[in-house]
């Protein structure tokens, strides 16, 4: 049967867009998912669940993509290790680009503009900036 | 043991081999440099396109490619393979050929490909931008890395973290590749290139300068692939097929577990066992470099170096020519040409030199070539081991 509410990438967008980043986690084997998944990678269970992760992360691998000062200049991209062990792609906000670092710890924030939600992340306190 | 090929070892050989219209070809399309690739190789092989009964190609833009393909060759193959992985496809599409080959499903196959990506109408911005919309990567495209050049600057920034790889020992790759196309006149850059010129290259993705990068260019190559019996009485030295592997892990470079260590160790493993060989075997390698990481990681986990230790042995100068292994010896897809998916050309490589027919980058008395592809940002490894007839 199908979900009311669509399928997981449609609900993981709808909870950025009011603001809240929520990953799954397996029922079965308890691993945390990312990105979100009908099915779990790690067993292939159907029965996963939403959950809030912590925020807290790691930076596993940086770039800078240089782009030209009026197209709005260099940005960072970043891979980022979640404390509860999934990786995603993000940026770093709070820092140049040529400060980010890898193994920075960084925290997620949703940026949300005109109703798109968007997972950034800043370095945390304590971390150069 | 599961998934044991041995007995495909040296049972197919690749009879002909062509390209057609690398560099810039303009005016052409993408099927025109296939079909005439596809044209001469049947015709280096000794045969005629009524003997082609099997086919695999594909396409990074059309997605039944396979269809217009079979159309204008005019054949009815009874075997169609379009596995599409990337750059790799081409090494990829060895093993059902064979497994075609050896079931009597057919008997000769032809591998085509074909690019107009360098003077192509269609820009590769609108390229880009049509792909965000038919291939969307909704975690990955919001935070607009230059795909794919990015995903290989975030595994090059692993492996200098890791390994403290540098940027010289990057560049020093492409270096290597530029003195190995200066022997081969059919090379598109065959200009002198220092490691400081790498290093004071336009910066693109950190830590990759667009030196680091392959090139853009057209290109169409074809090979034919026969069992080996038939092989022995075509005009060609057989080049065979001593082992092939192909994995795929993942599609996204934030889906892969480990940065620095690819599925080629998966592919590798595979093509060396089918092949009873291991990498002191090798005397010539074909290792697709889209990006001058791309080489180091494949050295590693092809087994030519331990993890971590390709970025010295690049810099000691060992791939360059005089060197102790012979990489990428037309100049590679860093200097020769690469025209959208490279791994065709890399085994086109493989075969020149194991023809002996490699000119002044002939690596003299190869007997064995691995010819390794790699599709996506990392996504898909395919390895190939081929060999003269001294090799079986």
């Amino acid at each position: 049967m199908v979900n009311q509410e669509g399928g997981v990438q449609a609900i993981y967008q709808a909870a950025l867009d009011q603001g809240r980043f929520e990953i799954q986690r397996c029922n079965d084997c308890g691993d945390a998912v990312f990105f979100p998944r009908e099915l779990c990678p790690g067993c292939g269970s159907g029965d996963l669940s939403w959950f809030k992760p912590s925020g807290k992360g790691t930076v596993y691998a940086v770039t800078t993509v240089r782009r030209k000062p009026e197209a709005g200049g260099d940005y960072n991209v970043s891979l980022i290790d979640l404390e509860e062990n999934v990786r995603l792609m993000s940026r770093i906000e709070n820092t140049a680009p040529d400060e980010v670092k890898i193994g920075m710890t960084v925290k997620a924030r949703v940026a949300v503009n005109d109703g798109a939600g968007l997972l950034v992340f800043d370095a945390a306190e304590g971390e150069a900036q | 043991m599961s998934g044991d090929l041995n007995h495909l070892r040296g049972k197919f050989a690749i009879a002909g081999v062509a390209t057609f219209g690398c560099g810039e070809a303009p005016g052409y399309t993408d099927m025109e440099l296939l079909a005439q690739a596809a044209r001469l190789a049947v015709a280096d092989a000794g045969l005629t396109m009524k003997d082609i009964d099997g086919l695999c190609t594909a396409s990074a833009s059309s997605t039944m490619w396979s269809m217009p393909v079979v159309e204008y060759l005019g054949i009815r193959p009874r075997f169609l393979d379009a596995t599409m992985v990337g750059g790799s496809s081409f090494i990829a599409h060895l093993m059902p050929a064979m497994q075609a080959l050896e079931s009597g499903q057919c008997d000769a196959v032809l591998v085509a490909y074909g690019s107009a990506q360098r003077t192509s109408t269609l820009s590769r911005k609108e390229i880009g931008k049509a792909r965000l919309l038919m291939d969307p990567q909704p975690y990955e495209h919001p935070y607009q890395p230059m795909l794919p050049m990015s995903a290989y600057a975030l595994a090059a920034s692993r492996h200098m973290h890791e390994f403290g790889t540098t940027r010289r020992q990057l560049a020093q790759v492409a270096v290597s590749a530029r003195q190995w196309a200066r022997k081969n006149p059919d090379a598109f850059m065959r200009d002198p290139l220092t490691v400081e010129e790498v290093l004071n290259s336009r910066m693109v993705s950190d830590p990759l300068t667009v030196r680091d990068a392959c090139l853009v260019t057209d290109g169409g190559g074809a090979y034919v692939l026969v069992r080996a019996d038939r092989a022995r009485d075509l005009p060609q030295p057989p080049v065979y097929v001593l082992g092939q592997g192909t994995a795929v892990w993942n599609r996204q470079i934030s889906s892969m577990a480990d940065l620095t260590v690819t599925a080629a160790t998966q592919s590798g493993r595979d093509a060396y066992a089918m092949a009873g060989m291991g990498p002191k075997d090798i005397d010539v390698a074909e290792l697709y470099d889209a990006f001058t990481i791309n080489t180091l990681l494949f050295l590693e986990d092809l087994g030519f170096c331990a993890k971590g230790e390709a970025g010295a042995f690049v810099e000691d100068g060992h791939i360059a020519p005089g060197g102790s292994l012979p990489v990428n010896t037309n100049g590679g897809g860093l200097s020769w040409g690469h025209p959208g998916m490279y791994g065709i050309f890399a085994a086109i490589e493989g075969v020149r030199q194991l023809r002996g027919k490699a000119g002044d980058s002939q690596v003299a008395g190869a007997r064995t070539a691995i010819v390794h592809g790699n599709g996506g940002t990392l996504s898909s490894q395919s390895t190939a081991i081929l060999g003269t007839a001294e090799a079986l």
